[in-house]
């Protein structure tokens, strides 16, 4: 698992090259790469399906469609009916599924990692959901879109839907889901907490993992700040 | 006059040139309904529409590819990339076709465009949000880069980007857009791009900062002067392309010393093009080697180390006395 990927769009090409190396290699493996809608308006999104087309790599595109890249809505962002069949021009099968159902989106995505693996090639599959909160603790969607459809999509909640599916089949009760949340919701504040605990990195971290090994350049203004810090200047 | 942050002046700006000129138009990633992420197209797409106010799709080379062609065919758009660290995959586009049209035709083709962006750290932001990458753009020939360092300054050389008939890069410092409020006038105004300012006089020592750093330069040369040290002459660049090497010969030509002061990596920062020049214009003047105080060369480090990568006063000082005492 490669860490986030902070530009949008131009990591699936990565996924792309994985994928060729694993392939390669003769492994019997498959690779994911996750994205937004709106990371499909990006160039490199077309690349990263081109190549995986072209060298039919055992990759499965992911695209998790909320419907929202911050306050532009799916429509300003594509003409295209569906995130799925842009597939299509590439050469490789689209998919289009409810993400918001747990069950179908297993099915789908373990289908597609199961045809990469064998050899079947790429595959691009939309999830389709909503996105409910705020594209960040900095946003405030109440600029741009109405409450009314964010409260119908609240509804739609894939964990209500699973929970209201396991009760009716006898698989949950109140006092289990009770439990499960609790314990969920003490993970979560604890590892808030730890994080938050942490301690500021010594300053030297800055000047690590530029490269294999520090050049002298470097070495010299890691020298340079640790004289500062020290008041030597 | 009314007191501005560098949010509402540049909004400002943006709204009384589209009203001055019809062919100017605004276009970026959320810049619409929701102002932009910083906020500071507010009120346009209000003002003057969907047409002229447009919500792109998220692609930064679909953004100034578009704005080219607007450009090529008449219009001024003005366009907003969400974050400087965002701009690569619109880099080609710049310097292979924005900062190129006009020697590509001998002329006859031109690409008045100005691509606005956030840059700097100061902001305790994510990975690729801090960054201060203007020598990449102050390399390409054909490209004008401008980076204004308070409210007043940032309407007056928006204003006279827009009206350039160059392409302009245009970097706002992010951690001044609310940092600071001062007065601006109401009516337009032009800053010429190509002129440093002389924000501070003094005879021991010139100081030369842009941007977000012109802050620290002032705080430093008001910290020498009020312990009766040094008096620190300050110069704003403004525009780091085109490079208005006049102002700072001139200043550096009566003081006999220079520290200049960047947030950007060292090695092939702005500042190594300023040394180069004061060497080759004022070599017999200087009583002490020009000195740098930069960003290291790295990655911005994340919040919790990122002032430690930061030029600060205390620094800025201590590299003022070292090239005084030399």
């Amino acid at each position: 698992m490669l860490p986030t990927a902070i530009p949008v769009g131009t990591h699936m090409i990565h996924a792309a090259g994985i994928a060729w190396a694993m392939k390669n290699d003769g492994e019997k493996v498959a690779v994911l790469t996750s994205f937004g809608e709106g990371a499909t308006s990006e160039g490199d999104f077309s690349e990263a399906m081109n190549f995986a087309g072209v060298f039919q790599v055992p990759l499965v595109f992911f695209c998790q469609n909320n419907q929202w890249a911050i306050s532009v809505p799916y429509y300003k962002q594509t003409a295209s009916c569906t995130v799925a069949q842009k597939a299509v021009g590439y050469g490789m099968p689209g998919i289009q599924v409810d993400g918001n159902d747990v069950f179908a989106v297993y099915r789908i995505v373990s289908e597609a990692l199961e045809r990469a693996r064998g050899g079947g090639g790429p595959t691009l599959v939309e999830a389709h959901t909503y996105r409910v909160t705020d594209h960040t603790t900095a946003d405030d969607a109440r600029r741009y879109r109405d409450e009314g459809e964010v409260a119908l999509w609240k509804q739609r909640d894939p964990i209500l839907r699973l929970a209201r599916y396991m009760k009716k089949n006898g698989l949950l009760d109140d006092a289990v889901e009770a439990a499960v949340k609790a314990r969920a919701g003490e993970k979560v504040a604890k590892a808030v907490a730890a994080y938050e605990a942490l301690g500021p990195p010594p300053p030297e971290e800055i000047f690590k993992h530029v490269y294999a090994e520090m050049t002298a350049p470097l070495a010299e203004q890691q020298a340079e700040l640790r004289r500062r810090i020290e008041g030597r200047r | 006059m009314a007191r501005l942050n560098m949010v509402t002046a540049i909004d400002q700006a943006l709204l009384q040139e589209m009203e001055r000129d019809p062919k100017v138009i605004v276009l970026g990633e959320d810049v619409g309904r929701d102002g932009g992420v910083f906020r500071v197209t507010e009120g346009l797409v209000e003002r003057f529409g969907e047409e002229r106010v447009i919500d792109t799709p998220l692609a930064e080379s679909g953004i100034v590819g578009f704005a080219i062609g607007m450009a090529l065919a008449g219009y001024r758009p003005v366009a907003e990339v969400q974050f400087s660290g965002f701009v690569y995959p619109g880099y080609d586009q710049i310097l292979s076709h924005a900062a190129r049209y006009r020697t590509r035709s001998r002329g006859q083709w031109t690409v008045p465009l100005v691509v606005r962006m956030p840059y700097g750290g100061g902001i305790r932001a994510l990975e690729h949000h801090s960054e201060s990458m203007e020598a990449v753009f102050a390399h390409i020939p054909g490209l004008k880069v401008v980076m204004p360092a308070d409210p007043y300054e940032a309407k007056g050389l928006l204003t006279a980007a827009i009206r350039d008939p160059d392409p302009v890069i245009f970097f706002e410092p992010a951690r001044v857009y609310r940092a600071i409020k001062m007065e601006v006038p109401e009516e337009q105004y032009e800053i010429p791009l190509g002129v440093a300012r002389v924000v501070r006089e003094g005879k021991d020592l010139t100081l030369i900062g842009w941007g977000a750093q012109l802050r620290v330069c002032r705080e430093a040369a008001d910290r020498l002067a009020s312990e009766g040290r040094y008096e620190v002459e300050v110069v704003d660049i403004r525009t780091i392309s085109p490079f208005d090497f006049e102002t700072v010969t001139a200043s550096v030509v009566k003081t006999g010393r220079a520290v200049i002061v960047h947030e950007a990596p060292r090695t092939c920062g702005f500042g190594a093009e300023i040394s180069a020049q004061i060497m080759e214009r004022a070599i017999l003047r200087l009583e002490a080697p020009v000195r740098r105080v930069t960003g290291f060369d790295t990655i911005p480090p994340l919040a919790k180390l990122e002032d430690y990568f930061q030029p600060d006063v205390d620094l800025v000082v201590h590299e003022i006395i070292a090239t005084m005492e030399f």
